[in-house]
């Protein structure tokens, strides 16, 4: 026997804003600086071998019990400033972070309450160092849809935690942060297309190859003595593999490379403009030299401003082009409402790219 | 179509020479890449695939770490190239 339907009344479709705009950003940094040289104290290299093979001088570190809600806290306020709205007209927080300690609950809704954006949906998404982008291009549709007024996207990482801070391939790279960017509606259009995608067959070039169990009780030992915890003796990781977050340097350089300019390029295109118009090139932090030679890539004009935040800041995964937004516009490197081509790549192997109109 | 050992070595000492500023002339098939010309893995890289598009090649990340010297990195490409 079949049934059917009852087929009454039509349903009410969700409007949306006709645009969206990015309104606002702000960043935090933990206050501890950590150089090259306090890094070479743990590991056998030097200063120049690391500015040079990373362009990294410094980085800053969370304490010890600075959570990443803490710090996505810290960028929220900012962001919501230079939008000129509270809290409470938040319609959804989307978190961007891979270090959230816990699988369950996200980091999102405990971050809303403290805000005070009541009633606001709140959730984490997981896309690496491409997650503030693929939050970007979620926020932008859900304005444009209907589902929300006011979004407020937050790429946070606190990577010193999952870093094996012994491993002379990979200490001196990651670092934490926060950065935050308020979405909402739009008079004229203000984020362009996302052309996104990943890669699963690569899955291996970068992973974390420890639990979290594993990791909480190197991190107490590390609050406990105020030392790096030696994972290898811990048994958390195989000595002949060190490093828990693992990483195929000149894989990933290759793909981010040759494989992410394209994907650039398309987001400019699907802009409706060209790389001449742009007011700032804002690519995820991973590495100086990935920076440069994705410019070498795009053949982009040379005056055109590229973040390059990594100096100070190290590679904050989610964090990084909020941070850089932010920087740079601090800096007045770039102008209010300047447009900037921002593209976001990493472990998946995961990208999302978008030009945006900076607030 | 194939190319005889001296073109793809010159035509790899001009690649190497455009990434890392090192001498053509430096570039000798007994020379290490890392040990010899201080050329680091992003760099190496960079090389590579700049190799691949020159000659008609593809060298896979796996392979990259077999190429140890010059001579080793003119004879894949020579294979590759059938």
């Amino acid at each position: 026997m079949s049934t059917v339907a009852k087929g009454t009344g039509t349903l009410q479709a969700p409007v949306g804003a006709r645009y969206a705009g990015m309104l606002g950003v702000g960043g935090y940094r933990p206050e501890r600086v950590v150089t090259n040289d306090e890094v070479c104290t743990w590991i056998d290299s030097t200063d120049a071998w690391i500015r040079e093979r990373t362009g990294i001088v410094s980085r800053r570190w969370a304490a010890g019990e600075e959570t990443v809600i803490d710090m996505a806290e810290h960028a929220a306020g900012p962001a919501l400033e230079m939008a000129g709205i509270t809290a409470d007209r938040l319609s959804a927080v989307i978190v961007a972070t891979v270090t959230h300690t816990m699988q369950t609950p996200a980091a999102a809704p405990i971050l809303a309450t403290r805000l005070g954006a009541k009633d606001a949906a709140a959730f984490d998404i997981s896309a690496a160092c491409a997650g503030y982008c693929h939050g970007i291009s979620l926020a932008s549709d859900m304005v444009r849809g209907g589902s929300a007024e006011y979004v407020l996207v937050v790429g946070v990482e606190k990577l010193s935690d999952i870093t094996d801070k012994r491993d002379r391939g990979s200490a001196f790279i990651f670092a934490d942060g926060a950065g935050a960017a308020v979405i909402g509606p739009s008079d004229t259009p203000g984020i362009g297309p996302t052309v996104w995608g990943s890669d699963g067959e690569k899955w291996e070039a970068i992973s974390q190859r420890v639990p979290w169990d594993k990791i909480v009780a190197l991190q107490e030992e590390e609050a406990a003595t105020g030392k790096p915890a030696d994972w290898v003796a811990a048994g958390a990781i195989d000595a002949t593999e060190a490093s828990t977050l693992k990483m195929a340097g000149q894989t990933v350089f290759r793909w981010a490379v040759w494989s992410m300019a394209p994907v650039a390029q398309q987001a400019i295109e699907a802009a409706g403009i060209t790389a001449a118009d742009l007011d700032a090139f804002i690519p995820h932090q991973a590495n100086m030299r990935i920076t440069d030679a994705m410019i070498k890539q795009l053949k982009l004009p040379a005056d055109i401003p590229v973040a390059r935040d990594i100096a100070e800041t190290g590679n904050t995964s989610a964090a990084s082009i909020p941070l850089a937004i932010e920087r740079m516009l601090r800096e007045q490197e770039v102008p209010r409402g300047g447009l900037a081509l921002q593209i976001g790549f990493g472990a998946g192997l995961a990208y999302a790219a978008q030009v945006v109109r900076l607030p | 179509m194939a190319q005889d050992e001296q073109q793809v070595l010159s035509g790899l000492a001009e690649i190497v020479n455009e990434e890392t500023g090192v001498d053509a002339a430096d570039v000798q098939p007994d020379k290490s890449f890392t040990e010899d010309l201080d050329i680091d893995s992003l760099s190496m890289m960079t090389i590579v695939v700049n190799a691949e598009e020159k000659f008609g090649v593809t060298i896979p990340d796996d392979e990259v770490k077999n190429l140890t010297t010059v001579g080793d990195a003119v004879k894949y490409i020579q294979t590759a190239q059938g």
